[in-house]
Formats: C-alpha cells, structure tokens, sequence
C-alpha cells in the first residue's frame, strides 16, 4: 500500500486537480452566470496552491515510485507558473466579458493547465513527461479557439493543434527509441547508466531518440526550426490567451527542456550541445529579423519571444550552474515584461473594438501619458537598456556563456539583441514622436492596471534587490545539478 | 525459418511515423486526413514501445503504450472538436482554405 505521507510532495497538484474539478462542477451547475465568481476562486487557489507549494517544500522529494520529483528548481519554476497563469485569469476578466465570451471553462482550462505544466516540472520519468504535456497541450489547444465564433481564433487553436500532435508524436518517437536502447524510463536509472557507459558513447539509437525528444521540446518551447505556429497562434487568439501563451507554457517547456538535458541526459552534453547552439542562434537571428517587418504587435511580439527563447537557450548549451541560473533569472523578468507589455495590448481599444497594429499606438504619449510610459520602460527592458531588469537577465546569460567558453554564441547573442533594440525602439517612437491617432477607449480596467502598474515597478526596480531572485535562482541551480 | 525480430518491428514503426509525418506535411486536402496521420504517429510509437517491451522482458514499455492509447483518444476528440468549430467559422476544412493568417 502507498502511504498518505508518500503523496505529500504532490498535495500542491492534488489540490489544484480537485480544485480544477470542484470549479468545473460549480460552473455547470450555475451556468455562464457564475463566470466572475469562478475566476476569481481560480486565482484564490492558485495562491492557496502556492502556500501549499511553499510549505511541503523540503530538500529533494520524489512520489509515486520515483515518477515526481520535487526540488527547489521545481519550485521556483512552479511560483512563475502560477504567477502567469493568475495574471492570465485576472487579464481576462474584464476582456471576456466585453467580447461576450465569458464562459466559466476558461479559468478551469487555465487551471488544468497549470496542473499539466506543474507535472512537467516535476517529471521523472519519460512516462510523467509526456503525461504532463499532453494535459498542458490539450487545454492549450481549446483556450487557443476559445473565442469560438471567431474564424481567426478557431485557426489558431486548428493549426496549434495540428503542429503540438506533430511534436507530441516526435517527442514520444524519441521517448520509446530512448526507452529501448536504455532499457529504462526513468531520468535516475538513464542518469546512472550513461555514467557507466564511459568512454564508449551511446548507441546510435540513443542519439536518435535524443534528437527526436530535442526537437519536440523545441517546438513547445517554439525555438527555430519549429516556430512556424507562434506568430499565427499570438495573433489569433484572444489577447489574454496570447498574453497566457507567452509566459506559462514557456517558463514550463524550457523547465522541462532544462530538467532533460541537464538531469538525465547530463554526461552526453556533447551530444546535444552542438543542436542546443544551433537552433538558439536561429532563434536569435530569426526573433530579431523577422520582427522588424510586422505591423501587428501580437504578431511582433511572436517573434520577440522566439528571440527570447533563444537568448534562454544560450544558458542551457552551457549546461552549468551559472547557465541554469541565468535562465531561470530570465524567466522571470521575461514573465513580468511580456504581461506588462499584454496589458498594454490588452488596453488598446477604440469604440469598443480592439486594434492590434503597432501604428494605432500613434502619439499615445499625448493621449495618455502614464500608459506610454509604463510601455515605454517594459520596450526599454526589452531592448536591453541598462538600469532596468531585461538588461540583467541577458547579463546573466552572456556571462555564463563566456564562462563556459561560448564565445561564438555570446557575439551572436549581443549582435542580436542590438538588432533586436530597433523594433522595441521603434514602439517608444511611434509613440512619442509620431502624431497622435484616436484616442484609446478609457477603460482598461482595475485588474488590468494593477498588473501593469506591478510588472512596471518590478522591471524598473530589479536593480535596488537583484539577490533576492538571483539567489533563489542560483539555489534552484545547484540542487538541479547536485541531484 | 525465417524469424521476425525486433528489427523487423522497428522497421514497420519507423515506416508508419514516416508515413504520417508525410501525411501531414504533404496532404492538400483534407484536416481529416491530417488526423488520422496523428494516430499513424502514435501507433507507429506504440508498436516500438510494445517491441522494445518484449524484447527487453520489461512491462514498462506496455504500460506507457496504453497510457499513450488514452491519450490518443483524448487527443482525438478535441482535433475533432476544434475542426468542427472551424467548419462552422469557415464552412469548409479543405488545408489550403485554413490561410487567413500568412504562415
């Protein structure tokens, strides 16, 4: 028999699983009406899950067999997660009852994935990997088409759909070639195995399956050669999806990429060092050319995060301690820039009717000077400029590539993201040296405001207390690499 | 005689996922068809796992078989789902109509 105490490291997942399934019974019974209420008791169990999280968090802990592991990685990427998926409740509010689609599934989809993200966090075992994200995928696919009058958002969830069941195919091709030439599912047993493989290397098979994983992790973090779905899924979908997309299921992939490539497969770096630098220079190179000609900002801020992705991946081809850490630095203030920035996108609304092209912003600094400059700083920390935090999370990053000897990868980084300076700059011109256009509606909302006014402070004030997050980070590092 | 080994089963497994690798990239038609190259990915990872299983007398390989068996279904049904709310937006589900965003 498996005792209760077993269980304990997963109470955080069981909790949201029961949560998840209490709230959808309360909306079918209720009906549609009760959509206000149940965002709201969402967003209070995600931070009552964060309590939880915090409080069961002991060292390294492993549940069922082996299959879940909790450290303080997992838990540092677990509060980002409900971080991102809280904002992308509250932003959606206000926004679903104006395009009259609120309907109660959306906060009980978010929690659902949620609960799958928390699963790949923790996986460990090539079984909970792909359970975690496949239940993370599924809700993404239906919140994709969730404004589901609508041709563009159901295009979206249609084409996520088709290219996630590819990667999740390609993915799990890898995961059986890996079961098969190891012998094993589970991330300790290939760890000690390719310990004592020694000097002969792996299997052919093994490669294989390793690069079939790499490249379903690479679709779901949307790096280079698999980004095609990104700039279609952003622009379709609804704003606080795109905004929900943007953030979770990122921090939740490069988790899991990290957790992966590091943990088991962590003796064969040279094996997947060389792919890890190639697609994070294509990302690099890519999010910052592509950007320059798009004229919706959703679609702009596609490309951007594919740049991002890339720039997180430059820690992970270092595969040390310092890269992890760096990553982990730069997910979070790549989580409060990119909700910042959608709670601008989110504000921007005439008449009742949302325009997304980046030259509606047309002298907003007239208009509505506070907005402007909050958008102002978030594109500042974006482009890198020094005293706010984007700068610090590259900083990072870079560093940790010179230290591990990727000179290369760091030259490219940096050409890049002065490249990339050009679009973000050209959002704060648009906005302040351009003449005015209409005036946005005045209704953005208090949940809206209170994230935007958060994020801002945050991005602009990470340079009084960097230790607090670089420390956590750095922590988290050490256990990954220590377990 | 002639014996069929594990070879031979991971011949027709990566023959399968090719096929619906293919399926999807190459098919003009139909969205259909495109899930149906979905299942013949899963499969093709179902009748490795299922081979590596038995030859490796291991049964881990079995159980993560079925667990990809229900998650095929589930899979399944939202595709099924999302096309039919598209079908409804766009009143056709031919792949070269789904162009509205470039892509």
């Amino acid at each position: 028999m498996i005792s209760l105490n077993e269980l304990m490291p997963a109470l955080p997942e069981i909790v949201l699983a029961c949560m998840g399934m209490i709230l959808l019974m309360l909306g079918v019974f209720r009906g549609d009406g009760s959509t206000r209420s149940v965002s709201w008791i969402a967003v209070l169990v995600l931070i009552v899950v964060g309590v939880v999280l915090s409080s069961v968090q002991n060292g390294r802990m492993t549940a069922f067999g082996g299959q879940f592991v909790v450290d303080d990685f997992a838990h540092f990427m677990k509060w980002l997660i409900i971080i991102g998926s809280s904002f992308a409740i509250l932003m959606s509010i206000n926004f679903n009852e104006r395009e009259s689609i609120a309907r109660f599934e959306y906060p009980v989809l978010i929690l659902f994935a949620t609960l799958g993200m928390f699963m790949m966090v923790s996986a460990n075992d090539l079984i909970s990997l792909y359970i975690g994200l496949e239940l993370q995928s599924l809700s993404l696919y239906v919140v994709a088409a969730f404004r589901r009058d609508s041709l563009k958002s159901s295009e979206a969830g249609l084409k996520y759909f088709v290219l996630g069941a590819l990667s999740s195919g390609m993915l799990l091709y890898g995961c059986s070639l890996v079961y098969g030439f190891a012998g094993t599912t589970s991330f300790e047993g290939l760890a000690t195995l390719f310990k004592s493989l020694g000097g002969t290397g792996p299997s052919v098979g093994l490669v294989v399956g390793l690069v079939f994983l790499i490249a379903g992790l690479a679709f779901k973090v949307s790096a280079v050669p698999f980004h095609m779905w990104t700039p279609d899924v952003y622009e379709g979908a609804p704003t606080p999806v795109t905004a929900f997309f943007a953030v979770a299921p990122k921090i939740a992939a490069i988790a899991l990429f990290i957790r992966v490539l590091v943990g088991p497969f962590g003796v064969l770096i040279a094996d997947w060092q060389q792919v890890i630098v190639l697609i994070s220079i294509a990302s690099m190179v890519l999010g910052a050319l592509a950007a320059i000609w798009q004229d919706n900002i959703k679609r702009l801020l596609a490309y951007s995060s594919i740049g991002n992705i890339g720039y997180a991946l430059i820690g992970l081809a270092t595969g040390t301690e310092a890269g992890i850490r760096g990553i982990l630095v730069y997910m979070t203030i790549y989580l409060a820039m990119n909700v910042g920035t959608f709670c601008c996108v989110l504000a921007m609304r005439r008449t009742g009717r949302m325009v997304e092209n980046i030259a509606d912003l047309a002298g907003l600094a007239r208009n509505q000077p506070l907005m402007a400059l909050a958008l102002a700083i978030l594109m500042f920390s974006m482009a890198g400029i020094p005293p706010l935090a984007g700068f610090f999370g590259k900083l990072y990053i870079f560093l940790a590539a010179i230290e591990a000897g990727l000179y290369t990868l760091a030259i490219i980084g940096v050409l890049a993201s002065v490249v990339g300076a050009f679009y973000y700059l050209r959002i704060i011109k648009i906005m302040y040296f351009d003449e005015p256009a209409e005036v946005f509606d005045r209704s953005m909302g208090r949940e809206v405001r209170a994230i935007l006014v958060g994020t801002t402070l945050f991005v602009t004030f990470f340079i009084v207390r960097p230790d607090i997050i670089v420390e956590g980070a750095g922590t988290a590092a050490r256990m990954l690499l220590a377990g | 005689m002639f014996e069929i080994g594990l070879a031979h089963y991971l011949g027709v497994a990566a023959i399968l996922f090719t096929l619906g690798i293919f399926g999807i990239f190459l098919n003009r038609k139909n969205v259909i068809i495109i899930l149906m190259s979905v299942e013949l990915i899963l499969l093709a990872v179902n009748i490795n796992l299922v081979a590596f299983s038995v030859h490796l007398q291991d049964l881990t390989g079995q159980i993560f078989a079925m667990l990809v068996l229900t998650v095929a279904a589930a899979e399944a049904a939202i595709g099924l789902a999302i096309i039919v709310v598209y079908f409804r937006n766009r009143g056709t589900i031919a792949v070269e109509d789904i162009n509205l965003m470039k892509g």
